[in-house]
C-alpha cells in the first residue's frame, strides 16, 4: 500500500487506494463515467501488489467475473455509476444470496437513463436497497469526503469478508471528482478483517451452516470442500431446493444476519442534535452544505440540528425514532432526487414528527442557502411537508 | 484423433447387488466425482445431457486432475444444473453469466482446472458478448456446449441456433432468422481449441475433452444433443433413439473442415453434419500476456 502520510487526493483516487490497503487483489470493471479513474488507478497500482485487473466488456461481466474471483479467495471489487450498476443488479442479488464477499462502487450522476454523465446526483440510493429481485439484507456506506472514500471503501471490504455479502460504497460526482487532504495511516493501524474459514473437515461439511451471528465459514474454490453455490434456493449443504420450508430457513436469514447485527453495521454522524427542534437529514455531497446551513440557520435563531447517515442501509432508523419522541418537530431531507431517503425518514417518524424535502434534479448540490431558505419557508408555513 | 479401443468403464465396484429397495446397481463407476445425494437428476429420458456429463467426468478422471483443483460452472438452464451433480467446487449462477463468473474463478486462482459446461441460449444468446471476449481475451478454461437447438427447461422455444424451418413455440409459422455456427462463432473470436461433436459421438468427445482439459487457453466443444421433450417431438425426432440415429446417420468427421463452412443445412436432405477437432493451435493465454506485461512495470518501477 500507500507510504502512509498526508495526500492531496481525489476522491476516486482515495477509493481505490482504501481497497488496496482493504487487501483487495482483484477488480474487473468497465469504463464509466464519473467513476473511471477508479479503474486507471488500480491498473497503474496493481502490478506492485501483484493484483489482477481486467477490463471486461460490460458491467455484466463486471460483477459476475468479481464474484467468481471472490470464489477463488481474492478480496475483489468492481466500481461503476448508475447504467454500469442498473446492468449488475441481477448479480448482485446471486452475490446476496451466494453469500460472496465483494465490494461494489457506485459513483452517482444524473439519471435516469444516460442522464447526466459528468454531474452529480443521488438517484440510486433506493436502487442499492431494492434494485435486485426478492427480499435482500444489504450494506451501503455513503462517504462524504474523499478521506471517507478512502476510510469506508476499507470498510466496505471488512463488512463484506465478515457478514459475506457485496458491499456498496455509494458515493458521488462531488465526491469523487473532489480533490481534498487524505491521511493514509501506517498499515499496522488500519484494522482488516478477513472471512470466517471453516474449521470442520471436508466429509459431512455443511458450507451454508451459519454461526451465531448467522454468517456462514466460508471455503474458498480449491480449498478441498467440493462446495456447490447456486442462486436457486439451496439447503444448507448448498444444494438447491426449491420449497417453502427451505426458503424460509434461508432468505430471513440473509436478511437477519444484517438485521441482528446492525449496533455492530451501522454508522451515522450528528451535529449539533442535542438541543434541536429541526434536523436535516443529508447524506454524500449535500451533507456538506447541510453543516453549514444548520450553523447559517442558527445564526439566524432556529434550533437545527444534522444527521448524517454514513451506512445508507442499514439505516439509523431508531435514531430517528428516538428523536421524533424527544422534542424534534420536524425533519427536512435533503438530497439529490425527487425523494428517496425522505420516504425512509418518515416511515421512521412514524408521524410523531413532520417531514419535509429539499429536493434538487441532480447537476449540482444543494447550496447551504437553499437548505436555509428552505428552512425559513417551513417556518412560515409555506412549504408543505412532503406528503401533503 | 486416436480412437480408444477400449476403456476401463466398469470398476470392481460396479456389480449387481441387493439393496433395500431390491435388486439394483451399488455404485456407478463415477460415483467419486458425482454428488451421489442429488441424484437423480431432472432430466428428462433420452436427453443427452447424461451422456455430456459422462464423457466431461470420464475425461476428467482420466486426466487424473484431481477433483480439488477442478472447478464446474455452469448458468441457467437444462445445461445449467450439471454444475449441481458434479462433485467439485461447482457454481450455478445467473444466466449468460458462467463465463465471466469462470473468468473471475480461474483469473483468481490460476491452480482451478476451471470448465464452463452450458447450453447455447445460456452462452450464446443471453451469454454472446461474453463467449466472444472470454475467446479473445483467451482465458485458460473450456467451454462445453450443449447444444440441443432450442431452450428446454422453459418449454422449446427457439433459440440462437434453432435451425430456421424449425416449428418451435415461439416459431409456430417456422422460424425466420439465421441459427449461429459455434464453432465459426469460437474460431473466428479466437479460441484455440474448437470441435464438435454429437452425443452418438462419445470416445470422439471424451478425448476432445481430455485434449481441452489439457490445453492452455480457451477451448469451446459443441456437442449437439437430443431434447426429444423440448425440441425433437416438433421436429420428428420424438425419442433420444431416433436422435441419436439422426446423427449416426447424418454426421460425417471431417477435421479439416474449415469451421466458417460447417453450418448445418437441413432444408437440405444430403447435408452432413460436420463433427471433428476444427481448431488446435497455440497461443499465449490472458495471464501469460498480463504477467509479462505486469512483469516489465514491476522492473519499470523498480520493485519485486
Amino acid at each position: 500500500m500507500m507510504e502512509p502520510g498526508t495526500y492531496f487526493m481525489e476522491g476516486n483516487t482515495a477509493c481505490a487506494e482504501g481497497a488496496i490497503a482493504a487487501g483487495c487483489r482483484f477488480f474487473a470493471g468497465y469504463p464509466i463515467t464519473p467513476a473511471s479513474e477508479i479503474l486507471e488507478r488500480i491498473t497503474e497500482r496493481f502490478p506492485e501488489v501483484h493484483g489482477s485487473y481486467l477490463q471486461m466488456e460490460d458491467e455484466l461481466a463486471s460483477i459476475a467475473t468479481v464474484l467468481g474471483a471472490s470464489w477463488a479467495g481474492k478480496k475483489s471489487m468492481t466500481a461503476t455509476s448508475g447504467p454500469g450498476f442498473s446492468l449488475m443488479m441481477e448479480n448482485y442479488g446471486l452475490g446476496l444470496m451466494t453469500e460472496t464477499p465483494c465490494v461494489i462502487v457506485n459513483v452517482m450522476r444524473g439519471g435516469p437513463s444516460t442522464g447526466l454523465p459528468t454531474m452529480v446526483a443521488q438517484g440510486d440510493v433506493n436502487q442499492t436497497r431494492w434494485g435486485t429481485h426478492g427480499d435482500v439484507g444489504v450494506v451501503v456506506y455513503a462517504p462524504s469526503s474523499p478521506q471517507e472514500l478512502f476510510d469506508y471503501t476499507i470498510k466496505a471490504f471488512n463488512t463484506a469478508e465478515k457478514y459475506r455479502l457485496p458491499v456498496v460504497v455509494l458515493s458521488d460526482e462531488m465526491v469523487s471528482h473532489m480533490t481534498e487532504k487524505v491521511e493514509v495511516p501506517p498499515e499496522d493501524e488500519i484494522e482488516i478483517v478477513n472471512r470466517k474459514k471453516p474449521k470442520d473437515d471436508p466429509e459431512g461439511h455443511l458450507p451454508f451452516r451459519p454461526d451465531d451471528d448467522l454468517v456462514p465459514p466460508m471455503a474458498n474454490a480449491g480449498d478441498g470442500y467440493g462446495v456447490h453455490v447456486t442462486g436457486l434456493t439451496h439447503d444448507e449443504k448448498g444444494h438447491p431446493s426449491i420449497d417453502e420450508k427451505t426458503q424460509n430457513m434461508l432468505v430471513p436469514r440473509l436478511i437477519d444476519k444484517i438485521r441482528k447485527n446492525v449496533d455492530d453495521i451501522l454508522e451515522y454522524d450528528e451535529y449539533k442534535i442535542d438541543d434541536a427542534e429541526r434536523v436535516i437529514v443529508a447524506y454524500g455531497s449535500v451533507s456538506r452544505a447541510a453543516i453549514e446551513a444548520v450553523d447559517m440557520a442558527r445564526e439566524k435563531g432556529y434550533k437545527v440540528g444534522m444527521l448524517r447517515p454514513k451506512t445508507i442501509w442499514p439505516f439509523p432508523e431508531e435514531r430517528i425514532y428516538d428523536l421524533a419522541r424527544e422534542g424534534v418537530d420536524d425533519f427536512l431531507v435533503a438530497e439529490i432526487n425527487f425523494g428517496q431517503i425522505v420516504y425512509e425518514v418518515e416511515r421512521c417518524t412514524g408521524g410523531a414528527a413532520q417531514t419535509y424535502l429539499a429536493p434538487r434534479m441532480g447537476g449540482n448540490i444543494h447550496t447551504p442557502d437553499e437548505i436555509v431558505d428552505r428552512i425559513e419557508a417551513i417556518d412560515r408555513g409555506e412549504i408543505p411537508s412532503f406528503k401533503e | 484423433m486416436s480412437i480408444r479401443k477400449s476403456r476401463d468403464w466398469f470398476s470392481p465396484d460396479y456389480q449387481e447387488q441387493d439393496t433395500d429397495e431390491g435388486v439394483g446397481y451399488g455404485l456407478h463407476p463415477l460415483d467419486e466425482y458425482l454428488r451421489e445425494d442429488r441424484i437423480p437428476h431432472i432430466w428428462c429420458p433420452g436427453c443427452g445431457l447424461g451422456v455430456i456429463l459422462n464423457a466431461y467426468l470420464r475425461a476428467l478422471k482420466d486426466s487424473d486432475i484431481p477433483p480439488e483443483e477442478t472447478a464446474v460452472v455452469s448458468g441457467i438452464g437444462c445445461s445449467g444444473r450439471a454444475a449441481g451433480y458434479v462433485d467439485v467446487d461447482s457454481f450455478h449462477v445467473t444466466h449468460g453469466r458462467a463465463i465471466p463468473f469462470a473468468t473471475g474463478l480461474k483469473v483468481g486462482n490460476r491452480d482451478l482446472k476451471t470448465t464452463v459446461f452450458s447450453g447455447d441460449g445460456d452462452l450464446f444468446a443471453i451469454g454472446g458478448n461474453h463467449f466472444i471476449h472470454a475467446a479473445r481475451r483467451n482465458v485458460d478454461f473450456n467451454v462445453i456446449c450443449v447444444n440441443n437447438f432450442n431452450y428446454g427447461m422453459t418449454g422449446g422455444q427457439a433459440g440462437p441456433t434453432t435451425p430456421t424451418d424449425a416449428k418451435t413455440s415461439t416459431t409456430p409459422w417456422g422460424g425466420f432468422e439465421q441459427p449461429f455456427n459455434l464453432p465459426a462463432v469460437a474460431a473466428g473470436a479466437g479460441a484455440v481449441y474448437v470441435a464438435r461433436w454429437t452425443t452418438y459421438h462419445v470416445e470422439e468427445l471424451i478425448d476432445s475433452l481430455e485434449e481441452a482439459l489439457e490445453k492452455d487457453g480457451f477451448c469451446f466443444i459443441e456437442v449437439m444433443s437430443p431434447c426429444p421433450t423440448g425440441y425433437g417431438k416438433k421436429v420428428g425426432l420424438k425419442t433420444g433413439k431416433k436422435t441419436m440415429k439422426h446423427f449416426k446417420e447424418n454426421s460425417e468427421k471431417n477435421p479439416d473442415a474449415d469451421p466458417s463452412e460447417v453450418a448445418l443445412h437441413p432444408e437440405d436432405p444430403d447435408s452432413k453434419i460436420v463433427v471433428g477437432k476444427f481448431v488446435d493451435r497455440d497461443a499465449p493465454t490472458y495471464q501469460d500476456e498480463r504477467g509479462k506485461v505486469f512483469g516489465q512495470a514491476r522492473e519499470e518501477m523498480g520493485v519485486e
